[in-house]
């Protein structure tokens, strides 16, 4: 058990490709095995190389201990475009009741989740879009643990990737985004770093559905802003992901 | 296409060509898209690049430029570019800039062919396009703005040429022919220092002196043209573009005080601006028939929305559109004629409502009539002139104008008399006023001889002019009906909304603002016997007489320059969008700003109103 441990904070501790192939070894999980075989990208690809796929779940919740995911909706894509044609949207039937005020935000209903597959049995699909992308997300603490968990549970093993948290980056292009109290007297605002706000600063359209799909797309599209407005297509993706 | 993507195609159904696509091929179309994002100032399409796609804008603006570097075109949200690449080899023909942030969905070349092979109305659209998109390259923005800030002098390149008016026939000719001149000016040099007297045009020595097979020794001034139209020096190149419109005249003598300074031709301000207004004139008088008109008809929506674009006033695009209007009345009456032989007795054409204003716009119907001589025996000539009427109604209704579903127009016997019978319904209209009768001939009200013996035309107007200022009754009843209408405006300063055919709430610009406007304008006028018809020129004419004070004046030229400009702006926007131009406007499409002087321009309206209604005791009136 120690051991076990031991040998996990070393393989943490790697760069991710060399995590990736020591993974892939570990691995007992067919699935799991194949997509760290297919590899991460090196750190100093720049930008404009790296095959990203945008992610977003729905969940009940925020706690990836206590909640489960609804829907799941991610896009291929480059910096040079986000490919709809390749676009995927499941729901799937969450662990754990569903809560009432989720219900509104997702438009997802009852009726629809009694329909849906459990996650596992999109498992193969969803795995054929990750595999050799980096994963973008805005706010990585929920698709990356929710997922994590997910496997855990169903797989009886954990997932580690990658990712481009477009909210890890307005975060740090703002760090100071509580104006001071004389700040605030003067009329400045505290500067939001939601998906929907960052966007505007980008002139980004205002999307008025809500799905995993399309915030999935509208992650994609900040991505591309603020690679655009603020680093380069040169710039590696190891200066970036987390 | 994912349901998921409904958003997306939410938004291209708002936008042609895709709003006419059926739901199945415009998944199709949806289900294809990359979207890309671009900076503000980065190249989107470099010229000559292979381009496999067709750019629709999400949001953002982006500019389109011709190979010489030149400002080609602006394509905002819900455009598209890229398609004359993709229908021309698949190379970049036009390069695009990012002019804004800018959000992109790429539609690949195989959707676009197949949507072009599949879809008709999707082909015309990106053909049709492209050619007024081409059309609107050859613009030049640049120059254009000169237009409205060089002066006429500019363009005169040489000393006058003119000759005393007692010279004959062959020898004018010859001193044009030597001096390569295609206009003659001709002096009356009786007096102290010579005064022009007239012109004589190559075309004039065609029509008047060679088909008529006159001697070699004919005097000149039997066959020049006086009473001449001359302009200042000091004038805007655009304001001689307008006089040459508005009286069909193709040389303007520039005089500094009484003093001739040269002559700009047509061909001067046609080289200087190969897209103005007048080119498209010209163009017109080059047709042959009627489908060559219909055809360079599609260009007129071009020069509206180009003037528009150019920050031109409602005043000059007002007149341009008349002007154009006039033309192709004009030269369907010349092709009417070819067609019918010469008229057996002599008439005037008459322009009414907003042409005869010099107020026209893009959306608009014809109103029109005829003034025949006294002559007139109805049995032997009327065949004649019913055909002639019946000719440029049906030509105007093909080159846009519609049928005027009040039926006023020449084809209407009513509308097609002698000028004594014109006299009687003058009269009787003023003399004897009823409010309905008179609601109906408001448009009489503003009337002007665009072709043929235009001077019955100027009878009528001196009629009105003498008679109406005279007529309280009259005045009274005019007033009344032009309280009719009212500016949207309620309490606390709201805009007064209406329901407009696609149930959106509107309020009606033409209807609510510069309708009631130019009624109460005319009213005035006519109480101070002004012979003017245009709105600001009747402004002008009622400062002179002390019947307004002049800060009330200001405020009415300013409310309705205001008011024309939003609807003439809202108008071109929605050309540019594609969509047919209307005059109702959601007050949420308006900036802060225009709707906050907006709602001044229509308290000024409101206020008008008021001292109309006490000046002509156009209340009391009701009662009678």
């Amino acid at each position: 058990m120690s051991d076990n441990t031991q040998s996990e904070d070393s393989v943490t501790s790697l760069p991710w490709p060399e995590q990736y192939r020591a993974l892939a070894n570990q691995s007992k999980s067919p699935l799991l095995k194949a997509f760290y075989e297919s590899g991460c990208a090196s750190p100093d690809t720049p930008l404009s190389e790296v095959p990203m796929v945008a992610i977003d779940f729905e969940t009940t919740g925020l706690d990836a201990n206590q909640n489960s995911i609804v829907s799941i909706g991610l896009v291929p894509f480059t910096l040079d475009g986000i490919q709809l044609c390749k676009a995927r949207h499941w729901i799937v039937r969450p662990k754990l009741p569903l809560h009432q005020t989720s219900i509104t935000i997702h438009g997802i209903t009852h009726s629809d989740i009694d329909k849906a597959p459990d996650l596992e049995e999109i498992l193969e699909d969803l795995f054929a879009c990750l595999s050799g992308r980096v994963p973008v997300v805005h706010y990585r603490n929920i698709e990356r643990s929710f997922l994590d968990v997910a496997l855990k549970w169903r797989l009886g093993e954990g997932i580690r990737f990658p990712v481009l948290d477009t909210m890890a980056i307005e975060a740090h292009l703002h760090p100071n985004r509580q104006p001071t109290l004389w700040q605030r007297f003067l009329g400045k605002s505290p500067v939001s770093i939601r998906l929907a706000d960052s966007r505007l600063r980008y002139g980004l359209p205002h999307y008025a559905a809500h799905n995993a799909l399309i915030d999935a797309i509208a992650t994609a599209e900040l991505l591309q802003a603020q690679v655009l407005h603020h680093f380069s297509r040169e710039t590696p993706v190891g200066d970036l992901w987390l | 296409m994912q349901a998921e993507l409904i958003d997306i195609r939410n938004h291209m159904a708002q936008h042609p060509p895709f709003d006419e696509m059926t739901e199945e091929l415009l998944d199709k179309v949806v289900g294809g898209i990359e979207v890309v994002y671009f900076k503000a100032g980065t190249q989107i399409l470099e010229f000559g690049d292979q381009n496999i796609w067709l750019y629709y804008v999400r949001s953002g603006a982006v500019e389109i430029y011709r190979r010489s570097g030149e400002l080609y075109n602006r394509i905002s949200e819900g455009g598209i570019f890229g398609q004359f690449g993709l229908l021309m080899h698949k190379k970049v023909r036009f390069p695009a800039k990012a002019l804004e942030d800018t959000l992109i969905y790429k539609i690949p070349d195989e959707i676009f062919q197949y949507l072009w092979e599949n879809d008709e109305d999707f082909a015309d659209f990106v053909e049709i396009e492209d050619r007024s998109r081409l059309r609107s390259a050859l613009s030049r923005r640049e120059k254009s703005n000169e237009l409205m800030t060089s002066k006429v002098i500019r363009l005169v390149s040489r000393e006058p040429i003119s000759a005393p008016c007692t010279v004959r026939l062959q020898e004018a000719a010859r001193i044009m022919t030597d001096n390569g001149v295609s206009a003659l000016l001709l002096m009356d040099e009786g007096g102290e220092k010579p005064l022009l007297k007239g012109i004589i045009t190559d075309r004039d020595l065609r029509t008047r002196a060679l088909s008529e097979a006159l001697p070699s020794e004919t005097p000149i001034s039997d066959i020049m043209s006086e009473g001449l139209i001359t302009i200042p020096s000091s004038m805007f190149i655009f304001e001689a573009m307008l006089t040459m419109l508005h009286n069909n005249v193709h040389h303007l003598p520039v005089m500094d005080r009484d003093e001739v300074r040269g002559v700009v031709a047509l061909s001067d301000i046609v080289k200087y601006e190969s897209q103005s207004s007048l080119y498209l004139v010209s163009n017109i008088y080059h047709q042959q028939d009627v489908k060559g008109l219909k055809k360079i008809s599609r260009d007129v929506r071009d020069s509206f929305v180009r003037m528009v674009n150019e920050d031109a006033n409602s005043h000059m695009i007002g007149s341009a559109m008349a002007g154009i209007g006039r033309s192709f009345t004009q030269r369907l009456l010349e092709l009417g004629e070819e067609k019918l032989g010469p008229p057996p007795v002599p008439y005037c054409f008459m322009a009414l409502g907003s042409m005869a204003r010099d107020e026209q716009l893009v959306v608009t119907d014809q109103d029109n009539a005829m003034i025949l001589d006294d002559s007139f025996v109805p049995e032997q000539h009327d065949e004649y002139f019913l055909a002639l009427a019946k000719f440029v109604s049906d030509g105007l209704a093909e080159c846009g104008y519609t049928y005027c579903t009040g039926d006023i127009m020449a084809t209407n016997q009513k509308w097609r008399q002698p000028l004594r019978v014109w006299k009687d319904y003058f009269a009787d209209w003023i003399d004897n006023p009823k409010a309905q009768a008179l609601l109906n001939s408001n448009i009489f009200f503003d009337l002007d001889g665009i072709y043929g013996q235009t001077e019955f035309a100027e009878q009528l107007k001196t009629l009105v002019a003498d008679k109406a200022s005279n007529s309280q009754r009259f005045l009274s009843l005019l007033a009344r009906n032009a309280l009719n209408r009212t500016p949207p405006i309620g309490f606390f300063r709201t805009f007064v909304l209406e329901e407009d055919g696609k149930q959106q709430k509107t309020f009606n610009l033409k209807r609510r603002g510069t309708a009631p406007l130019s009624d109460l304008i005319r009213v005035h006028a006519l109480a101070c016997g002004s012979r003017a018809q245009n709105s600001f020129e009747r402004l002008k004419a009622i400062g002179n007489t002390k019947l307004l004070l002049d800060d009330d004046l200001g405020n009415l030229r300013d409310a309705l320059e205001f008011i024309s400009i939003v609807r003439i702006r809202h108008q071109a926007l929605a050309i540019e969008a594609g969509r047919e131009p209307d005059n109702n406007v959601r007050p949420e499409d308006l900036s802060p700003f225009e709707r906050s002087h907006l709602k001044d321009a229509f308290q000024v309206v409101s206020n008008a109103q008021k001292f109309l209604r006490f000046r002509y005791n156009a209340q009391a009136t009701r009662n009678v």
